[in-house]
């Protein structure tokens, strides 16, 4: 049998999508059956949503496309197609069509991945005189001394001791954080706010913590207790 | 033997880098070494007064440099030892009266005239620091133990790191340990933490350095003086010696972090 084009696979938090090509539909679901059956341990057990595309298709035909699937232990969860008409037919057998996967999908992305942003790493201690700014996350392994700055539209972690100038968030984002091991600079600030300096002229050091944006102004917290600080 | 060239800087200027020149110079020729110093800093000499020589200039170093003499002719010996030299600098010109590869040249040329070549850098951060520091072999900086030296000797070592050069040794002149005491003055061990560079010496704080150099007798002769005796260590640690800190009262942790760092 002649080898035929595989289709593109993605895979989301509910399953893979298979992006089916043009053409004939029983070539398609040749090649789709042959491609499973080609990396049978990676499907085993999957559960698959598939675009067709443009096509038509009939209940009876779809019908046979889960229950061959199913043979193959791969569950269809979804159909999606921009035909009206197939997305009725898969409403019908109880598959989800377009709107409701890609719905659940992206909703469901954890609020924790930032992926596509960049990240700046140093490692060494940045000295008096040295200016680093950046259009993203700035991570240092090393110290920021007196005299030196780190100017981010991100966040910036500093794994040593700030003691020079950092600005986080400059270009506004105020969901941007500022931490190190150990901070005895006061000359911090986040977007549009900065740190109120104190009087004192031996400035506290805080190991340990973040600093973030509270209502306006900025604070510590504190690592060992999760809360916001002096 | 080939010399070594090691060049004396700081960023802030007031330090003792002029006087760290002078002292270390007299205390290698004093233990039989030949030793050629150089003051670099352009405009603004000094290095031949600290040392008595003032009287004794007929060249200098923008002459050697644009051709007017021979090396040798600015070469001036020091009143109390044969194998000590000085070349001074020109008073009437400016550091952009010679390159960093005038710089270079000078430095291979005096490679078989001693076995030390030490090098008096001007202050700041443009031409006259690079200038000086261009032939170094190996670089001192200097500091004291107060704030903005510190933060200039920060950006110095940035920049010597920024330049590959070898890393920096550092020098804190003008430590007084009853300061230190009493909290008003930065001790060692907050500059190292900061500066994070090999520390060569410490030079205490000591009255005789002021006379030495009005009379042009740097305090490295002079076997009563503190100074002159951290200035003889040092000496003795640039031949590979490993010679303990004069006693300023630290604190013992510090000695014993510091034990490591001699190496």
């Amino acid at each position: 049998m002649e080898k035929l084009e595989a289709f593109p696979i993605k895979g989301f938090r509910e399953g893979l999508l298979v992006t089916m090509g043009e053409g004939d539909w029983q070539k398609n679901f040749d090649a789709l059956m042959q491609q499973i059956d080609g990396r049978c341990e990676f499907f085993e057990g999957a559960k698959i949503a598939i675009d067709v595309g443009e096509r038509k298709l009939r209940a009876v035909e779809v019908c046979k496309l889960r229950d061959k699937l199913a043979d193959r232990n791969v569950t269809l969860f979804a159909l999606l197609s921009q035909s009206p008409a197939t997305e009725a037919v898969a409403e019908t057998l109880g598959l989800s069509t377009k709107k409701s996967v890609l719905k659940v999908n992206e909703e469901d992305l954890p609020r924790a991945l930032y992926d596509g942003e960049s990240a700046l790493m140093i490692k060494k201690t940045l000295r008096s005189g040295t200016s680093v700014k950046y259009s993203g996350t700035v991570i240092v392994d090393g110290d920021i001394n007196p005299g030196a700055e780190v100017i981010a539209s991100g966040s910036i972690y500093v794994w040593g001791k700030i003691k020079g100038t950092v600005h986080a968030g400059i270009e506004g984002s105020e969901k941007e954080i500022i931490a190190a091991l150990e901070i005895s600079t006061e000359k911090m600030r986040i977007a549009n706010i900065a740190y109120r300096e104190s009087k004192l002229k031996i400035k506290p050091k805080k190991k340990v913590c973040k600093v973030v944006i509270d209502g306006n102004s900025l604070r510590f917290v504190d690592w060992e207790q999760h809360k916001l600080i002096e | 033997m080939t010399a070594k060239i090691i060049t004396v800087t700081s960023g802030k200027g007031g330090v003792g880098k002029t006087t760290a020149t002078a002292n270390l110079a007299v205390a290698l020729a004093q233990i039989g070494q030949r030793v050629v110093c150089l003051d670099a800093d352009i405009g603004l000499r000094n290095l031949d007064v600290v040392m008595g020589l003032e009287n004794r200039i007929v060249y200098d170093l923008v002459d050697v440099i644009e051709g007017r003499c021979r090396l040798k002719q600015a070469m001036i010996r020091d009143k109390r030892f044969d194998d000590l030299h000085l070349i001074p600098a020109a008073q009437t010109r400016d550091k952009n009266a010679i390159s960093p590869s005038d710089m270079m040249k000078l430095g291979e040329d005096l490679r078989d005239e001693a076995d030390w070549v030490i090098i008096d850098s001007p202050a700041g951060i443009e031409r006259g620091f690079r200038n000086a520091i261009a032939p170094a072999d190996e670089i001192l900086v200097i500091t004291n133990p107060d704030v903005s030296a510190v933060r200039d000797a920060d950006r110095i070592i940035g920049l010597i790191e920024a330049e590959q050069k070898e890393p920096a040794k550092l020098i804190i002149n003008r430590l007084n340990p009853a300061m230190v005491q009493r909290g008003d003055m930065l001790d060692a061990e907050d500059v190292l933490e900061l500066l994070a560079i090999k520390l060569i010496g410490i030079v205490p704080e000591d009255e005789n350095v002021i006379v030495s150099t009005n009379v042009g007798k740097p305090v490295a002769l002079d076997e009563k003086s503190r100074a002159g005796q951290a200035f003889r260590n040092i000496s003795r640690r640039l031949m590979g010696d490993e010679i303990p800190l004069l006693n300023m009262d630290f604190k013992d942790d510090f000695l014993h972090k510091l034990s490591r760092m001699f190496k």
